[in-house]
C-alpha cells in the first residue's frame, strides 16, 4: 500500500498549516481549534501546540462528534449503531474564529455534519476547515481552507491516516480495495 | 441492539456497558445551550401509558424530543381499558400509524411482550406489572457508576416492597449480572419467593442489610398496589424498615441514597435522609434523560430490520 | 353386521386379558373375545396392522363443553368431535356453562345436544350447588335420575366445609362422588401461576401448592367423616398427593386425577420458549419440576387413579390478552393420548395396561358409568391405539372449536389410529392408512 505521507511529512505539513493560520489570521485572538472525532481532535490538538509554540498564545480546543448529526445514521436495514463518543468543548464558541479540523475531506457530508453540530453550540464569528488531506469526490459544496496535502484517488480507494495519539505511528497510506 | 427493550433479563452486559456509555455521551448535549440533535428527526414514537407516571412519561417525552423524534403521548385510563378495547387491539391502531417506537407502561407483567408479538414497532418497556423497569435499573446503574466509578464489587442493599416492584427485578438482574454483592430487605411478607437463585442476599434486618453498604437502593411502599395487609402501619413500616439517619451511618462513609420515586417520607424513608448529602435521588431524575436517549438511539438502529 | 378385529393386542386389564386376542363386534355390541376366532359367513375379518392396541373406550372424566352458553368456545357438538378423534369413547363434561348445569332440564339439554351429534358419549355432571354459587345444594336427585353421574362445583370448591359435608352426605344416598376443584380461595388470592422463582422473576402473582391442598386435606377429612366419596379433580401439586395417599391409607373414599399438562409441563413454559404464552395458564398453574416429578411417581405407584384432560377451550381472542387478564385453561382432548404414550409409556413410567386401567377402567368406575371393559354383550366401546405412531401436533387441524393448547408443533410417539362407539366407527386416523373398520 503506498504510503503517501511519512511522520516526517506529517510533521512538516502540520507546522506549515499552523504558521499559515498565524499568517492569515493575523494573530490568535479568538481562535479556537476544534477537532472533529476521532483523528481530527489529535491533529487539532498538534496544531494548538505548534501555534503556541510560535505565538506563546494559548488557542483552546475542543472535540466535536458527529454521529448524532449523521446523515446515513437511519439508513442502515440492520445492525447496531455506530458508537457514539463525548463531545467536549470546554469553551464557549459564541463570537469565535472556529478552526474545524479533520484528517480527510472526501465527500463533504462529515463536515456538513460537524457545521450542524457546532451551530447547535453557539454562533462563532466565522468556521474555516483545516484538513491533513484532501482526497476528492465531493458529493457536497464544501471546500478547506486549510489543506496539507491534496491525495487524488480513486472512489474505490480508501485514505487510511494513523496518528500516534491514536494508533501508535504516525503514517498517511491508500488503501485498494 | 436487539429489537425491543423488555427487560434487563434481555441483556447482556456489554449491552449494559454500551446503553451507559452511550448515555454518558448524551447527557452533554443536555448540557448545551440548544438541547437538541437531529438524530431522530423524522421518526415517530409513542407514549402509550395505561398507569399513570409523570416522572417516567416526562422523562421520556425529554429524551425524544432532544434526539427530534416525533412524540405522541396515549394515555389510557384503566378503567376505559375495562370496556373499551384490548392492548392487541389498541396496538394494532396504533400500528396502522406506523410509529417506529412504542414506549409502554402497563400494569400487567409481560403487557411488553405481547405487544411485541404483535407489532413490528420496537417497543421499550417503561414498566410491566410487577416485572421489570429497564430503563429505570440502567439510570440508577449510571447514577451509582458515575459516583462509585465501578459497580463490580459494589455492596447494593435494597429496601423495602420488593414483592410489588418491577425495579427491583430490573436492578437485581442488572446489578448481579455486572458483579454487585446485592442485599434485598424488607418485611417477609414484601419478599417474592425464590429470589436467592438469582444471586442476592435476602435479609429481614435493616440493620444488618446496611452494614457497611457502598449503596442504598430504597423502594416506594406501594399504598396502591396492598391488596392485602402486608404489615400492620405504616407508622410499624417505618419503624422497622424506615431509613434513618442512624441506619444510615451503619453503611460506608462514602453511601449514596437512591429512590425511584415518587417517595413516601416518613414511609421508607426520613426526610433527613431524603434530602441528605448523600441523597443522588435528584441526580436519578437527570440521568434518567441520557439514558433514555441512549436506549432510543441504540435501539432505533436497523429501523427496518426483520 | 358382524366385524371380526384380528391382529391386535388387545389391553383389557378389568378382565386381566392382554395379548393376541381377537374380538368380534357384532352390531353395536362386542360379540366374543377370543384367541384365534373363526369368523362365521356374515362376518368380515379386519387384519389390523402389527403394534395396534385395541383397549375398552378411553374415558374423560374432566371436560369442559361450554354449551349451554359459550358456543363460540366449543359446542357439544365440537367437543365430542375432538373427543373421538382423541380416541375418547365417552367424555364427563363439566357444569360451569351458562346456565350451570344445576337442574334436571339443563342435563336433559346436553344429552339431546350429544345424541344430536352421535358422536362419544356424554355423561353430564351437575352442580354441587344451585348455580355453583356455594349456598342451597342443587337439585341433586332429579338431576341423577336426568342422567347425571357426578356432581362439582368446578372452577371453584365447594364453598365452605358445611355445604361439602352435606353434599357428601347427601350424593351419597345415590352413589355419586364429589368431583372436587380443589382451591383455598384466600390463598390463591388473585395469582395466575405457581408461586416460585419462575412467578417471581417474571412478576406474576404466584399461587402455592397448599392452596390445594388445603382443601384436598378438608375434603378428604368430611369424605371420612360422612363416608362420601370426594375425587379430586386436575391434582397439581405434589403435597395434595401427600394428602391423597393419607386419605387412602386410612380409608377415607378419595380418588384423584391428574392431566397430562401437569404431568408434561412445568413453570419455566412460562418464560420459555414464549414468554407470557397465556396458553400455559391454567388453574391449578404448571407447578415446579418437583410436583411434575411426584404425579409421575403417582401414576406409576398405583396413588393416582385416572388421567383427565381438563379440556377447557377459550377462543383465540380472549386468550390474546395480557397475562393478568387471560382465562385459565387449555384444550387437552386430541392430544392427551399422544402425550401418555410419549411420556408415560415409552420412558417406562407405566405399562399399556396401567394406560388403560386411568383412562379407561377406573374413570368408569369412579362415575359409576358403563365401559371401562371388553366384555361380550356390553356396548362395543372400543379405542385402538397406535402406540408408535409418529404425531406432530397441529392446533389449526383440530377438532375442537378453539385452539388454545401449548403443545401445537410438538412431535410425539403414540396417537390414535380409531375410535368406535356402539359398534360404529367415529373416528379413523387417516395417518393410519385405511384400516377396514
Amino acid at each position: 500500500m503506498p504510503v503517501v505521507m511519512d511522520a516526517d511529512r506529517i510533521n512538516r505539513t502540520l507546522t506549515r498549516i499552523a504558521h499559515e493560520i498565524l499568517e492569515r489570521k493575523g494573530g490568535v485572538e479568538d481562535l479556537a481549534l476544534i477537532g472533529i472525532r476521532t483523528r481530527g481532535v489529535p491533529i487539532a490538538r498538534r496544531l494548538a501546540q505548534t501555534i503556541q509554540s510560535i505565538q506563546h498564545a494559548e488557542v483552546p480546543t475542543g472535540a466535536l462528534d458527529i454521529t448524532l448529526y449523521r446523515d446515513d445514521l437511519m439508513r442502515h436495514a440492520v445492525g447496531p449503531q455506530p458508537v457514539i463518543h463525548r463531545t467536549e468543548i470546554p469553551f464557549s464558541i459564541d463570537d469565535k474564529r472556529i478552526l474545524l479540523v479533520d484528517d480527510v475531506l472526501y465527500t463533504g457530508r462529515t463536515v456538513r455534519a460537524a457545521l450542524d453540530a457546532l451551530i447547535d453550540f453557539g454562533r462563532p464569528k466565522s468556521i474555516q476547515l483545516v484538513v491533513l488531506v484532501d482526497r476528492g469526490h465531493r458529493e457536497l459544496p464544501i471546500k478547506a481552507d486549510y489543506v496539507g496535502r491534496n491525495v487524488p484517488t480513486s472512489s474505490a480507494q480508501s485514505v487510511q491516516v494513523h496518528l500516534a495519539e491514536i494508533d501508535g505511528r504516525d503514517e498517511v497510506e491508500i488503501q485498494e480495495p | 441492539m436487539r429489537k425491543d427493550l423488555l427487560g434487563i433479563g434481555d441483556l447482556s452486559a456489554e449491552e449494559i456497558y454500551l446503553v451507559l456509555d452511550t448515555a454518558e455521551a448524551m447527557r452533554e448535549i443536555g448540557q448545551r445551550p440548544i438541547k437538541k440533535v437531529p438524530t431522530l428527526r423524522g421518526r415517530t414514537v409513542v407514549n402509550l401509558f395505561y398507569e399513570p407516571s409523570t416522572r417516567t412519561r416526562t422523562s421520556f417525552e425529554i429524551a425524544e424530543k432532544r434526539l427530534s423524534a416525533d412524540t405522541l403521548n396515549i394515555a389510557v385510563a384503566a378503567s376505559s381499558v375495562l370496556k373499551g378495547e384490548t392492548l392487541a387491539d389498541t396496538a394494532r391502531n396504533i400500528e396502522a400509524m406506523a410509529p417506529d417506537v412504542i414506549v409502554l407502561r402497563h400494569e400487567a407483567s409481560g403487557a411488553g411482550h405481547l405487544l411485541s408479538r404483535i407489532c413490528r414497532s420496537r417497543i421499550i418497556n417503561a414498566g410491566d406489572g410487577m416485572h421489570e423497569h429497564p430503563t429505570q435499573a440502567l439510570l440508577d446503574a449510571f447514577t451509582i457508576r458515575e459516583h462509585k466509578k465501578r459497580i463490580e464489587g459494589l455492596k447494593v442493599v435494597i429496601v423495602g416492597d420488593l414483592l410489588h416492584s418491577r425495579v427491583l427485578r430490573s436492578n437485581v438482574l442488572l446489578l448481579t449480572k455486572l458483579g454487585a454483592d446485592v442485599w434485598i430487605c424488607g418485611p417477609a411478607t414484601l419478599i417474592p419467593p425464590g429470589m436467592a437463585p438469582l444471586g442476592v442476599r435476602v435479609s429481614t434486618s435493616v440493620d444488618e442489610a446496611v452494614a457497611g453498604a457502598d449503596v442504598i437502593m430504597l423502594l416506594r411502599i406501594q399504598h396502591e398496589r396492598m391488596h392485602g395487609a402486608f404489615f400492620p402501619s405504616v407508622r410499624e413500616y417505618f419503624n422497622t424498615f424506615g431509613m434513618t439517619a442512624a441506619r444510615v451511618a451503619r453503611a460506608r462513609p462514602d453511601v449514596i441514597i437512591m429512590h425511584p420515586g415518587p417517595m413516601n417520607r416518613g414511609v421508607e424513608i426520613a426526610s433527613e435522609v431524603a434530602d441528605g448529602p448523600y441523597s443522588v435521588i435528584l441526580e436519578q431524575v437527570a440521568n434518567g434523560v441520557s439514558v433514555r436517549m441512549s436506549v432510543l438511539y441504540l435501539l432505533a438502529g436497523g429501523q427496518d430490520g426483520d | 353386521m358382524k366385524r371380526l378385529l384380528k391382529g391386535g393386542t388387545l389391553v383389557d386389564p378389568a378382565n386381566g386379558r392382554t395379548g393376541p386376542f381377537d374380538i368380534l363386534i357384532d352390531g353395536d355390541r362386542i360379540g366374543r373375545v377370543g384367541r384365534s376366532l373363526a369368523a362365521g359367513a356374515d362376518t368380515a375379518v379386519v387384519e389390523l396392522p402389527g403394534g395396534l392396541l385395541v383397549c375398552p373406550g378411553l374415558i374423560d372424566m374432566h371436560v369442559h363443553l361450554r354449551e349451554p352458553g359459550q358456543e363460540h368456545k366449543e359446542t357439544v357438538a365440537t367437543g365430542t368431535a375432538a373427543a373421538v378423534a382423541g380416541g375418547f369413547t365417552a367424555v364427563a363434561c363439566m357444569p360451569n356453562t351458562d346456565p350451570v348445569i344445576d337442574n334436571a332440564s339443563i342435563v336433559g339439554y346436553v344429552l339431546r345436544k350429544a345424541a344430536d351429534a352421535n358422536l362419544a358419549r356424554v355423561y353430564p355432571i351437575g352442580a354441587v350447588s344451585r348455580g355453583q354459587k356455594g349456598e342451597q345444594l342443587a337439585d341433586i336427585a332429579e338431576m341423577r335420575q336426568a342422567g347425571c353421574v357426578a356432581l362439582t362445583d368446578d372452577g371453584r370448591p365447594v364453598a365452605t366445609s358445611m355445604l361439602m359435608r352435606r353434599a357428601l352426605e347427601y350424593a351419597g344416598m345415590f352413589g355419586m362422588p364429589i368431583i372436587e376443584h380443589c382451591e383455598d380461595p384466600s390463598l390463591k388470592g388473585d395469582g395466575v401461576a405457581h408461586e416460585g422463582p419462575t412467578a417471581s422473576s417474571l412478576g406474576l402473582r404466584g399461587i402455592p401448592g397448599e392452596a390445594e391442598s388445603i382443601m384436598a386435606l378438608r375434603d378428604i377429612s368430611l369424605a371420612g367423616l360422612t363416608g362420601g366419596a370426594v375425587h379430586i379433580a386436575h391434582m397439581s401439586a405434589r403435597q395434595t398427593l401427600d394428602a391423597v395417599r393419607w386419605g387412602k391409607a386410612r380409608g377415607a373414599r378419595v380418588t384423584c386425577e391428574v392431566t397430562p399438562h401437569h404431568f408434561v409441563l412445568t413453570d419455566a413454559q412460562l418464560a420459555e420458549p414464549v414468554p407470557y404464552d397465556t396458553n400455559v395458564k391454567m388453574n391449578p398453574p404448571l407447578r415446579q419440576v418437583e410436583d411434575r416429578d411426584a404425579m409421575l411417581g403417582g401414576l406409576a405407584d398405583g396413588s393416582i387413579d385416572a388421567i383427565a384432560t381438563d379440556h377447557a377451550p377459550h377462543h383465540a381472542d380472549e386468550k390474546l390478552v395480557e397475562f393478568d387478564r387471560a382465562p385459565f385453561g387449555i384444550i387437552g382432548l386430541e392430544t392427551a393420548v399422544s402425550l401418555c404414550f410419549d411420556r408415560l409409556v415409552h420412558p417406562g413410567v407405566i405399562s399399556t395396561s396401567r394406560l388403560v386401567e386411568l383412562l379407561s377402567v377406573n374413570p368408569a368406575r369412579l362415575l359409576g358409568v358403563p365401559g371401562g371393559a371388553l366384555v361380550e354383550g356390553a356396548p362395543a366401546d372400543i379405542s385402538i391405539l397406535a402406540p408408535d405412531l409418529p404425531v406432530t401436533v397441529s392446533a389449526a387441524r383440530m377438532r375442537s372449536r378453539s385452539r388454545n393448547t401449548p403443545f401445537d408443533g410438538w412431535t410425539l410417539r403414540g396417537g390414535v389410529a380409531a375410535t368406535i362407539v356402539g359398534g360404529r366407527t367415529v373416528y379413523l386416523n387417516p395417518a393410519c392408512g385405511d384400516l377396514g373398520i
